[in-house]
């Protein structure tokens, strides 16, 4: 059964009536001005007493009686025919109790797997390694982009091209929208490969007792693990249980059961013990997954009066031997165009597989398009700002501006003299847009014990945005009680069903069916109290941990003499996350302001402050949800200035898969923050809760090269923006 | 001197460079070789820059720079004190004092990262100064008195930079937070009334690939404060 409510919808620049038809097992939607108590309210993660105490139990940190431990050996080459691996004398060496290989298999990249051991120490294992003979027979391989799409390239797959058949998104008439522009530009951005460097390494500690296995898991998604390992061993599900209780970041590149995690369970099975399999950190640069490099050719033109004209996007861009290099979204989705097309193509190379990171081919596009728009803006003679507002189609956006504007003061610093030092300031702005609006298939159980404490029970893990805290303060607010009565039971698969942890999908599709949990426990709890009290259940209310009927409010029972009263141990109620409601918008807003300041003489970038704007419907925690936002942004300065994969053309080897000579941006190089929030009531589901760890990471790197190419008077072009390239540039300029 | 690793092809490199081509390689630095070529002391007086403990007996403590002592090239027994407590445990010359807190006594707050001191996640304190303990073998922090992450507070009572972290929200996914909090914690006692500047050069090689650096200034702000009575 359904029912028919009309909810106000919208944000500060305007709200309306909406009518929505919801299943009568949901709660009514959050709406605009809705009161509430606990959520809203800056607060600290549930579990940062764990992890700033160094007790919170990551996957490495899983320590089992008779554990041992694994270790991978890898191709040392781009391109091979594995004719043999000899594991006799690895098996030999004393703690050695396992070993495994992947004879006869073709290696694609310098790092793939070719065999791994399992031995009393991490010592040993590494020992063991060095034990294991292997016969390679190279072949030829293609480690750059333009060698591999050349005609006569070595093919990385035994299939006709190394370049994939192209996606092409078009509407409208881009030669004739550039014909009719008063001006154009023309220009190719590339950026490298980026790869994700979680600090906490992919891998597994896996134990079978019997044919039933329990793997503790670094995975942003417990449930695909589950499935891929009950597939390989051929195990009904349930025989399989996965543990993520703490996970030291993914960023996209841990979904499904990699080989590290097969290997530890066939290790584990083999040696009869339970196997921990952490992969060291050259591992995790090589073959764990990256942000696929990206060459774009971008035309663009405009109307004297800035209104875009003509957006074209020819693209090719490599990740490796996986796929999904594509970098349209930007160009598709941030601004008003008549006349646009984007036509992407993959090519292979011998090196890593790519995987999805952080809005993937989101911040890529961001950084071309935006930088096309600046060099534009120029050409016009427009205020870069004022150009992106006339082709601007969000009005959340439009608000953001306003907002980002004024608080990073942008007319002033765009009219403020450039110094005459070698120190020249710069500003960018970029806009941002994600859609962070969830998806159906998590369920959720709420719990209330006889002691008066509540748990809420879901498969899903937290990955550092503080997921455990946010569903306890949507079941503590829907069922009107305190924070600390509520704590989040998250990370193993024996709870129901949630979805990975990717794609800014959990905050907006773990909470409306917590939420629905809660609802669905409120009731049965009214029911028992309602004889206690003498009122109809429908008539109670519950405030502050506190119930009592709204006709005689002086007649109450609290919460915890209620629970006394449940018979047997407990009391749970299910929820679940229903399709999404047409509701007011399916997208989400931001935009962000840099500013940097670049020494002429060395070439080196400052990233000195940044404003970010952004819209993820009702927020939370605007503590934790700060957090990811400077997360995203500190994210956006490491792609900006430092971060690229390097391969050796002549060998097909990573150069610098460590973190020294791959270098993550630190704390000196943390710019200040100011953040925003445009809070948007819009109804898609029961919380109105939108992802945002995809949505803050979008627009940094494009606002920071905005901001090099104002500081320079002149674009660099090529991710990253490092003093070579900024020196470059100012020769030109 | 140290002695000779039991097996010629020890290597740290875990496998990224593979068995088959590695005798070809000709010398390369392990973190062994280094520590080796450094001198066992000196690798904790010169580089770490903490002086060695006074001598106790041969066992417990690592003789003075530039003498010679044999451990290995089987495991060997002996004793750290950590957390103010001593820890009696049994391991290879090899392994390293971050191997040996987290496989060999349980304390895995500290955590392995980047393996070759470039991002802080295993900071401890060595005689109260911080030090990165993947680059020290645990052999040579015999004779120091070693603090770890679980020796600073506990959840239940946690020190000031620890509370400061939770109620900053100076943290995400929370891996870095353990050695973060430990070189802060280290800079705080040096300085109690630090700049926003110093903080961040106190902790300058502590990567957090969340970005939490801005609330891990703030967090270490209101510590230092809240030590000084002011918070």
């Amino acid at each position: 059964m359904a029912r028919r409510v009309t909810l106000t919808l919208g944000f500060a620049g305007g709200t309306r009536e909406v009518a929505v038809v919801i299943p009568d097992a949901e709660p009514t939607p959050w709406q605009w001005g809705e009161k509430f108590s606990v959520v809203g309210v800056p607060t600290p993660r549930a579990d940062g007493p764990l992890k700033a105490t160094g007790r919170a139990p990551y996957t490495y940190d899983v320590q089992l009686p008779g554990m041992l431990h694994g270790a991978i050996l890898r191709s040392p080459y781009p391109h091979a025919r594995v004719r043999g691996v000899d594991l006799s004398a690895a098996r030999k060496l004393d703690g050695v109790r396992a070993a495994l290989d992947r004879s006869g298999a073709t290696v694609r990249f310098a790092g793939q797997e070719v065999a791994a051991v399992a031995a009393t120490s991490p010592e040993i294992a590494r020992d063991a390694l060095a034990l294991i003979r292997v016969d390679y027979a190279p072949m030829p391989f293609v480690a750059a982009m333009d060698e591999a799409m050349r005609p006569d390239a070595a093919l990385v797959f035994e299939r006709g091209s190394n370049v994939a058949a192209p996606i092409v998104n078009a509407v409208g008439n881009v030669a004739a929208g550039l014909e009719t522009a008063a001006a154009t530009h023309e220009a190719v951005y590339t950026t490298p490969v980026q790869t994700h460097v979680s600090l906490e390494t992919h891998g597994a500690v896996a134990s079978w007792r019997g044919d039933a296995l329990t793997v503790w898991c670094s995975t942003q998604g417990i449930f695909g693990v589950r499935d891929d390992l009950a597939v390989h061993f051929s195990l009904p599900p349930e025989n399989v249980r996965v543990i993520t209780a703490y996970l030291g970041g993914g960023f996209g590149s841990k979904f499904g059961a990699g080989h590290e995690v097969i290997f530890a369970a066939e290790l584990a099975r083999m040696a009869g013990a339970p196997v921990k399999l952490m992969l060291p950190r050259a591992d995790e640069h090589l073959a764990t997954g990256n942000r696929p490099s990206s060459s774009q050719r971008v035309r663009i033109g405009a109307a004297r009066d800035g209104a875009l004209t003509a957006i074209e996007l020819v693209q090719h861009g490599s990740g490796g031997i996986g796929g999904g290099s594509g970098s349209s979204g930007p160009y598709l989705t941030l601004y008003r165009c008549a006349n646009l097309r984007t036509e992407e193509r993959n090519v292979y190379l011998n090196a890593g597989p790519s995987s999805a990171m952080r809005a993937p081919g989101w911040p890529q596009g961001c950084f071309a398009l935006e930088l096309a728009i600046d060099e534009l803006a120029r050409k016009l003679g427009i205020d870069r700002l004022e150009l992106r507002r006339r082709n601007n189609p969000s009005p959340v956006r439009a608000l953001e501006f306003e907002i980002g504007a004024r608080a990073f003061r942008w007319n002033d610093r765009s009219r403020a003299p450039q110094s005459r030092g070698p120190l020249k300031r710069g500003i960018g702005v970029a806009s941002a847009a994600w859609h962070g609006i969830g998806a159906s298939g998590p369920q959720a159980q709420c719990v209330a014990l006889r002691d008066g404490r509540v748990q809420v029970r879901i498969g899903t893990q937290d990955i550092g945005t503080g997921t455990r805290t946010i569903i306890a303060m949507v079941a503590a607010e829907e069922l009107g009680l305190p924070l600390d009565r509520v704590t989040a039971e998250i990370g193993d698969t024996r709870y129901l069903f949630s979805l990975p942890s990717g794609g800014s999908l959990t905050a907006p599709s773990t909470t409306p069916a917590v939420r629905q949990a809660a609802a669905h426990l409120k009731r049965k709890l009214m029911r028992l109290a309602a004889p206690l009290l003498g009122a109809d259940s429908d008539d109670l209310i519950i405030r502050g941990g506190v119930i009592s009927a709204r006709a005689a409010p002086n007649r109450s029972l609290t919460f915890a003499e209620l629970c006394r009263r449940i018979p047997g141990d407990s009391l749970a109620a299910d929820g679940e996350h229903v399709p999404n409601y047409a509701g007011y918008s399916l997208t989400q807003a931001g935009c962000q302001f840099a500013g940097v300041e670049v020494d002429c003489e060395t070439g080196i970038v400052r990233v000195t402050d940044f404003v970010a704007v952004h819209d993820a419907g009702v927020i939370v925690d605007p503590l934790t949800a700060r957090s990811q936002v400077n997360g995203g942004i500190i994210m956006g300065v490491g792609f900006a200035l430092f971060e690229e994969r390097r391969i050796d053309p002549q060998l097909g080897v990573m150069v610098n898969p460590t973190m020294d000579d791959y270098k993550l941006p630190g704390i000196l190089d943390t710019p200040e923050i100011q953040v925003f929030f445009v809070e948007v009531a819009n109804g898609i589901t029961n919380t109105g809760v939108l992802g945002l760890g995809e949505a803050v990471h979008v627009a940094a790197t494009a606002a920071i090269g905005c901001a090099v190419a104002d500081a320079i008077g002149a674009p660099v072009r090529d991710l990253p923006l490092t003093p070579d390239r900024v020196l470059a540039a100012l020769g030109q300029a | 001197m140290l002695p000779k690793p039991h097996n010629p092809d020890l290597s740290d490199n875990h496998g990224a460079e593979p068995a088959s081509d590695r005798r070809d390689a000709g010398p390369r630095l392990t973190r062994r070789s280094f520590i080796k070529g450094a001198g066992a002391a000196a690798a904790v007086a010169g580089l770490i820059g903490v002086k060695p403990g006074p001598a106790a007996s041969a066992v417990e403590n690592p003789p003075p720079a530039g003498a010679a002592e044999r451990i290995g090239p089987g495991a060997e027994t002996f004793t750290l004190r950590i957390n103010g407590a001593p820890r009696t445990l049994t391991v290879e010359p090899r392994v390293t004092l971050l191997g040996a807190l987290r496989d060999h006594l349980g304390l895995t707050g500290a955590k392995l990262v980047c393996d070759r001191g470039a991002c802080g996640a295993c900071t401890v304190h060595l005689d109260g100064a911080p030090v990165t303990a993947c680059m020290i073998l645990a052999s040579d922090a015999r004779g120091h008195e070693i603090t770890t992450i679980e020796g600073l507070g506990t959840p239940a009572r946690m020190a000031p930079i620890q509370r400061a972290f939770v109620a900053e929200d100076a943290l995400q996914c929370g891996f870095c937070t353990p050695g973060m909090t430990m070189a802060i914690a280290a800079a705080l006692a040096a300085n109690p009334a630090p700049t926003a500047d110093e903080i961040k050069r106190a902790v300058a090689g502590n990567i957090c690939r969340c970005g939490a650096y801005p609330h891990v200034i703030r967090a270490a702000l209101a510590a230092a404060k809240s030590a000084r009575g002011e918070g």
